[in-house]
């Protein structure tokens, strides 16, 4: 039989810590700080849109491009909290969650050879996306120091002649952190000036406890040169209803509405007429919940502060992201390690590219029960550690 | 301060103080202080624990007692209301808009008890026009919280 596989997607690597998460598949009885998506339930009034909607036997296709109802509220909403005004039939495309709008934005945008910058660690799909739609990843990586944000040098010194479209995962997964104005500001001069494309992946822009989240798209020059993906996820606790968006020029959308259409038709419709109901009434519950994590954000600063763990104070998403450097293992080992004997799953901060090595990540999408017991064992596991360092 | 210390200690109130203080970014003595304050002037009123009787030994039934009265002049309703909030079964009285006036929660032994508490004690008050009593049979959801079935965490255990 011939080979029926494309060399192509072989050769993309699965993830580099498989050993690790088949350890974790493993062990029933463990606690969990894995995970990447909201404890909280989709509000009631927002599942109950979406039951109406099947009630009233709305269960057909909406246009491709999604419910005009929901561009509509979409670019309202965008317009209120990030100013930047877009217009709905033109610049909005409704995705399946904003990991279908990565996708078909980078295939629409993408010629062979065009380099993509990727600052990491962030987001695993930007890499193997890149790949599929033909481009060539760059990685630029974040440091420690800079507290994860992108930095006009680091992005300079990354540019080449054939660099298209700069990925900018802010606040971000697996680090929490968030690029204030300057920062951006900073980022868009270079943009402009070198003429480059943002891919802005703002899913965790509602999840911001220091000042209001700013979206590059908003800055001067920028919002024809951006494509800004934001989605109903994790603002509105929605991952199993997988409903995403991305917002841009309108030369862009509409190529990637082609891909759409034929590959997906359009996002769920069920889905749809929830979305909706969460942007106009949503305000309320979205607050209620970032107050919530951000009483276990600080709980667990506080908790690495008096195991005297490093740990930047992050700002944005569900995650801290300690530095376990000082033991002298990998995060791989550490995890494993931490996980064989105090039962507690986080993730290795390598999953999300080699400079997450010397990083976990852990993630706050959890009850502050849990968190406390994590702490308690994470507190003994360090203690036991340096003791066997003979600190 | 007072909003944040009111949401977080009215579903836990159990809560300590430092680590209140922690979660909240406040200063830990402003956060007693506060707590004290609120204490004093009647803001706190009592920490209560919210108990499932049915998953227990100990028979308890309830009861909502939809009460019509008869306002005094100068008094209202508060002289009534007192009166029977005075009776250690009373839960809680609350004056209400609409069709009746009171709305009187009773927590007794058995139905039998309630009942003799409704014809004895309550309709035999003089401003007492008429009662109506709901015995409760079953409480799903109290102080906001669901009592009928326990939360399990059903995400995936990883997720990037």
């Amino acid at each position: 039989m011939r080979n029926p596989l494309s060399d192509e997607v072989v050769k993309i690597k699965p993830s580099g810590i498989r050993k690790f998460f088949d350890i974790v598949a493993e062990m029933k009885d463990a606690i969990s700080l894995g995970v990447g998506e909201p404890d909280f339930d989709t509000p009631w009034h927002i599942r109950e849109e979406g039951i109406y909607s099947l009630e009233k036997g709305k269960t057909f296709y909406t246009s491709n491009s999604g419910l005009k109802e929901l561009r509509e509220a979409i670019c309202e909403y965008v317009d209120r909290k990030y100013n930047v005004s877009y217009t709905w039939n033109t610049d909005v495309i409704i995705t399946v969650g904003g990991s279908e709008a990565i996708d078909i934005g980078l295939r629409a945008m993408l010629n062979p050879g065009d380099e993509v910058l990727i600052p990491q660690p962030s987001y695993v799909s930007y890499e193997p996306c890149t790949i599929l739609a033909g481009g060539k990843p760059v990685i630029i990586d974040l440091k420690a120091e800079n507290e994860f944000r992108l930095t006009e040098k680091e992005l300079r010194d990354a540019i080449t002649d054939k660099t298209k479209i700069l990925i900018l995962p802010f606040p971000n997964n697996p680090t929490g952190a968030t690029m204030e104005r300057e920062d951006l500001e900073a980022i868009a001069k270079v943009c402009v000036e070198k003429d480059i494309f943002v891919m802005s992946d703002e899913i965790y822009a509602e999840l911001t406890y220091k000042g209001e989240h700013v979206s590059i798209a908003s800055l001067p020059g920028m919002k024809e040169r951006t494509i800004l993906i934001n989605g109903f996820s994790k603002a509105f606790a929605m991952t199993g209803w997988r409903l995403g968006y991305a917002c841009g020029p309108k030369e862009i959308i509409a190529q990637m509405t082609k891909i759409h259409q034929f590959a997906i038709m359009c996002a769920p419709t069920t889905s749809q007429y929830a979305a909706v109901e969460a942007l106009k009434n949503g305000d309320d519950d979205v607050k209620m919940m970032r107050d919530a994590y951000d009483q276990r954000r600080r709980f667990l600063m506080n908790s690495f502060k008096e195991m005297g763990l490093e740990c930047f104070e992050p700002f944005g998403a569900f995650y801290v992201f300690p530095c376990i450097k000082e033991f002298g293992m990998t995060s791989e080992e550490f995890a494993t390690r931490f996980l064989e004997e105090e039962k507690v799953a986080a993730v290795p901060g390598t999953a999300f590219g080699d400079s997450g090595e010397g990083f976990l990540r852990v993630s706050y999408a959890y009850s502050m029960e849990r968190l406390q017991e994590a702490m308690t064992r994470l507190a003994r596991f360090v203690e036991k550690l340096r003791k066997e360092q003979g600190r | 301060m007072r909003e944040k210390i009111l949401s977080v200690i009215e579903k836990e109130s159990r809560v300590e103080i430092k680590d209140l203080a922690i979660r909240l970014g406040l200063n830990e003595i402003d956060v007693a202080n506060e707590i004290k304050a609120m204490e004093e002037e009647g803001v706190i009123c009592g920490y209560h624990t919210l108990i499932d009787w049915e998953k227990t030994s100990i028979e308890k039934v309830s009861a909502l007692i939809e009460v019509r009265v008869t306002p005094q002049r100068g008094q209202g309703f508060d002289n009534i209301a007192e009166r029977i909030y005075q009776y250690p079964e009373v839960n809680a009285v609350y004056l209400i808009s609409g069709g009746y006036d009171l709305l009187v929660t009773l927590e007794g032994k058995s139905l039998k008890e309630i009942s003799l508490f409704v014809s004895e004690k309550l309709s035999t008050l003089d401003p007492v026009l008429s009662t109506a009593t709901h015995f409760i049979l079953k409480k799903y959801k109290d102080h906001g919280t669901v009592l009928s079935r326990p939360k399990t965490d059903e995400r995936e255990s990883f997720v990037l």
